[in-house]
């Protein structure tokens, strides 16, 4: 298929032109994120005031951009500006007030806001920020060492050290293949060097190079088109962001997801061309099994091996491949913003899943919640249409291959594959027992191979940069990146994307930068609905499938709620298994009647009147639905009371036996009564009360009257002198 | 408040399944028309969906199963502004029930329900998948960050003052 190579060479020219043309080249770029997330937070009216103030200035180098989300969630809308030649400096929280600001001083006047900018740790800013790869996954235990090295080589040529930042970052994978773990590698800004070394001297001649006479020093400057390269040299003095491997997420908040030029230009479409070249199937199938890529959705089956099933037991020629995008465990929003910020990765990965195992249509299943990850995806697939990347005869290599979208409609056991297909073909989203699973026979009876949008994401990057270089990211048994979806008691909630095997502590503490002031850590729920409660004791486990499944609870999609000791255990279980309970198809037995006796179990500890014998009941139960459900659904539904069982039943027993919640979560086992010395008789509490059970004329102290008190906490809430106490 | 409950499908709709049905699989089009009817008109009311079982072809007791399975599909007819509270896990650590409790109080419907008025409908959600600025209300498609049970009566004025001009 020659002609696949000198078509995707003339569509990459042809890009490259328009933007060589386009005078983007040298222009001040602000970049405003847009996303769910930040237009929640207000991005879109910050653009608008952007592009008033552009347009008023006059000024025609001045370009202003969208991209995706970043995954800083807690601190957008995130603008960039980006100065040629200089640090590219992003912004946190950006008001419309505060863009009037930025663009006088920074954009036009060249003179950053040290106060505005993202995740800021001191108030100068600086000339260069140097990051070193620190990854000690790799036996690499001296980068600490490395920054103490450069502080004194930077003293000795008298660099001022305020002039320089420096960080860590996460395996940046630039190590030759014989001397990993024996060299140094690092990254300065605004240049955009790599360097790599292995002495002080080596250190010594760099800093005198670089940071004295201010030339590249060409000796130790290493070449290299890095994935992440581009990812770090926007945001690389970011600590959320330096620790974090990006694979998947590394065109989010750096790309505009509705630009292929901006994709293109950033290796897009590169693997499929490579590919439809190449022209071998099986080839495809063999390479993605051995990169040891496990299914994202949370099942962990080694894809490779799924694609190779698809071929192997029906000589069927209609197959179709189909986008899992139904994100329906409440807590997770990995798939909505990678599909918000960078459509196109997804469309080429299903591409090549298509051409590996023959598929002619495939179906991107996506939830009706997500409105604006449903806009792209249609603008991205026109786009493809429109040059040649999807329909008929791809990149003229011959093969046919079209994507259709299908909207989900609120059912969150329609993630179960069955159920899935069910959905696509207009029916009841009803789980069916397996097998025949879907890769035998699937939507329409034919082949169907079924992967979540993260699997998809990843393909077209492994076959970019090799198998063997992939399976070096992670752990043994499972490689690569996960990301995962921090929310909850965090304080910097987000997209986080690292290599398997990473500590939850790392991932909560030096990513998510810890809890609030004053609280603890209690647990860490993972897998959502179908997952468990990892109890603060076990923070140092390293993240993946094996031993997420060891200590009870699961990988799941990526959702990972911090909880604090304010939250209850009891109530956190019960609202996950209300969760299930209405999500239930109804189907079977276990599931639909079970969850409901449990639920109701749970109740009645929540309330006050539960039974020490209620705990093996629950047990017993949810042991039964584990073993006896027919889907996913329902046999992973009791985990999240089961784990807390297990991790928490201390906390149970203080519901049972003593009728208290000592998280103050549970209304029926909480008092609320007012501190006659705090009470100034201000009458609010007695006026908002809504049964009008509290007592006491203007001006001195009240009373509830507990006999009538329904618990609803509204005093409490209105009270100004906190002169109400739960208790 | 509501367009007829008994009038005809609006041509683009009919259109759109006439389309459908030139396609493979047409039946598969289903819950795509009923999103569209929904869009349209706010809930799926028996008459539409009578007519697109003549339309397509498609038993009433299919479309009726499909219709009551999937929550997103509404089948009375909602107030004007439909407001809706994010019970998803990350909402409910941060205190999401407390602000549903509030519009409770400050609308005097439940979940589910209209005002009187027509003007309210309250509804819950499973995670909009806006997590890190939970908890998250939306009214109609406008999405609310961080909202805590205090603003509740605010935020409910706001529209109602939006309401009047």
């Amino acid at each position: 298929m020659g002609p696949a190579l000198s078509s995707y060479e003339s569509l990459y020219r042809k890009f490259t032109q328009e933007f060589e043309t386009s005078g983007q080249k040298g222009k001040i770029i602000v970049q405003v994120g847009s996303a769910t997330c930040e237009k929640a937070a207000g991005s879109d009216l910050v653009r608008q005031e952007f592009a008033k103030l552009i347009q008023a200035s006059g000024r025609k180098d001045i370009l202003l951009k969208q991209t995706g989300c970043t995954g800083r969630c807690a601190r957008e809308p995130i603008v960039g500006v980006f100065i040629p030649g200089q640090i590219p400096i992003k912004y946190e929280s950006v008001t419309i007030h505060k863009v009037q600001e930025i663009f006088q001083q920074h954009v036009i006047g060249g003179k950053p806001i040290a106060s505005l900018v993202l995740d800021k740790k001191t108030e100068t800013l600086y000339s260069y920020v140097v990051t070193i790869c620190s990854s000690n996954r790799c036996g690499h235990e001296t980068a600490r060492d490395t920054q103490a090295l450069l502080k004194k080589c930077l003293a000795a040529h008298s660099v001022p050290i305020d002039a320089v930042r420096i960080f860590h970052s996460g395996c940046l994978g630039l190590c030759p293949k014989d001397k990993v773990g024996k060299q140094h590698v690092m990254m300065v800004l605004p240049e955009r060097a790599i360097y790599r070394f292995e002495s002080e001297q080596d250190l010594d001649e760099i800093v005198q190079s670089h940071f004295v006479n201010h030339r590249i020093d060409i000796k130790h400057q290493i070449h290299t088109d890095f994935i992440t390269e581009q990812f770090f040299s926007l945001y690389g003095d970011v600590a959320f962001f330096n620790k974090q491997t990006r694979l998947t997420l590394r065109n989010s908040g750096l790309i505009d997801p509705e630009s292929l030029q901006d994709y293109l230009l950033n290796k897009g479409y590169e693997a499929l061309a490579r590919v439809l070249v190449q022209n071998d199937p099986a080839a495809v199938r063999n390479e993605i099994l051995r990169s040891g890529l496990r299914g994202r959705g949370g099942g962990g089956f080694p894809t490779g091996q799924k694609w190779i099933n698809a071929v192997t037991y029906t000589d069927d020629p209609i197959r179709y491949v189909i986008c899992n995008a139904d994100e329906g465990d409440p807590g997770a929003f990995m798939d909505r913003s990678a599909l918000e910020g960078d459509p196109f990765i997804i469309l080429e990965g299903m591409t090549i899943g298509a051409f590996a195992i023959g598929a002619q249509m495939g179906y991107i299943y996506v939830r009706a919640e997500y409105p604006l990850a449903i806009e792209r995806l249609e603008k991205a697939i026109a786009t493809a249409h429109a040059n040649g990347l999807l329909g008929k005869n791809i990149l003229n290599s011959g093969f046919n291959f079209d994507i259709e979208i299908r909207l989900g409609a609120g059912a969150f056991v329609c993630g179960e594959e069955t159920a899935l297909i069910y959905s696509i073909e207009g029916k009841r989203g009803q789980p069916r027992i397996r097998p025949p699973y879907p890769t035998e026979s699937g939507l329409w009876g034919h082949p169907t191979v079924i992967n979540n949008v993260e699997t998809w994401a990843n393909v077209p990057t492994i076959l970019l940069y090799s198998a063997d270089w992939f399976s070096r990211i992670g752990t043994k048994k499972s490689r690569g990146t996960k990301v995962f979806a921090l929310a909850g008691k965090v304080k910097n909630t987000g997209l986080v994307e690292v290599p398997m095997g990473t500590t939850l502590r790392d991932i909560i503490f030096d990513i998510g930068g810890g809890l609030q002031e004053g609280r603890t850590l209690k647990a860490v729920q993972t897998g959502g609905p179908s997952g468990g409660c990892i109890p603060a004791g076990l923070i140092d486990t390293p993240v993946d499938y094996d031993t997420l499944a060891d200590i009870g609870s699961i990988m799941g999609s990526g959702g990972m709620i911090v909880l604090d000791d304010e939250d209850c255990m009891v109530a956190t279980a019960k609202f996950f298994l209300e969760f299930t309970q209405n999500e239930s198809c109804g189907k079977c037995v276990p599931c639909r009647e079970g969850t409901l006796r449990m639920l109701e179990i749970l109740e009645r500890i929540t309330e006050g009147k539960g039974e020490m014998a209620d705990l093996e009941k629950l047990r017993r139960l949810g042991k039964l639905i584990q073993k006896t459900s027919l889907c996913g659904l329902g046999q992973t539904a009791p985990n999240p009371v089961l784990s807390a069982l297990d991790n928490f039943q201390e906390e149970f027993l203080t519901h049972i036996r003593d009728k208290s919640c000592p998280a103050h979560k549970c209304a029926q086992l909480i008092t609320y009564e007012i501190d006659i010395d705090k009470c100034t008789g201000c009458t609010l509490c007695a006026r908002r009360c809504p049964v009008s059970c509290i007592a006491g004329a203007p001006r001195q102290p009240h009373v509830i009257d507990q006999s009538r008190c329904i618990k609803c906490g509204e005093c409490f809430n209105v009270c100004k002198f906190d002169a109400v106490l739960r208790v | 408040m509501h367009a007829d409950t008994a009038s005809r499908l609006d041509a683009d709709i009919l259109e759109f399944m006439d389309a459908c049905l030139q396609k493979e699989h047409p039946k598969s089009y289903l819950i795509a028309v009923l999103h569209k009817i929904q869009q349209r008109y706010g809930y799926l009311c028996q008459s539409h969906m009578d007519q697109v079982a003549q339309h397509m072809q498609i038993p009433t007791a299919i479309i009726s199963g499909v219709s009551t399975f999937y929550h997103f599909f509404r089948l009375q007819p909602r107030g004007k502004y439909s407001i809706s509270i994010c019970l998803g896990t990350a909402c409910f650590v941060k205190g999401a029930d407390k602000v549903l409790d509030a519009f409770r109080t400050e609308l005097g419907i439940e979940l589910g329900e209209t005002t009187p008025d027509g003007l309210f409908s309250l509804e819950s959600s499973r995670c909009l998948g806006v997590c890190a600025l939970a908890p998250v209300v939306t009214i109609n498609d406008k999405v609310y960050s961080k909202v805590n049970a205090k603003q509740v009566p605010e935020l409910i004025n706001t529209v109602k003052t939006e309401e009047r001009v």
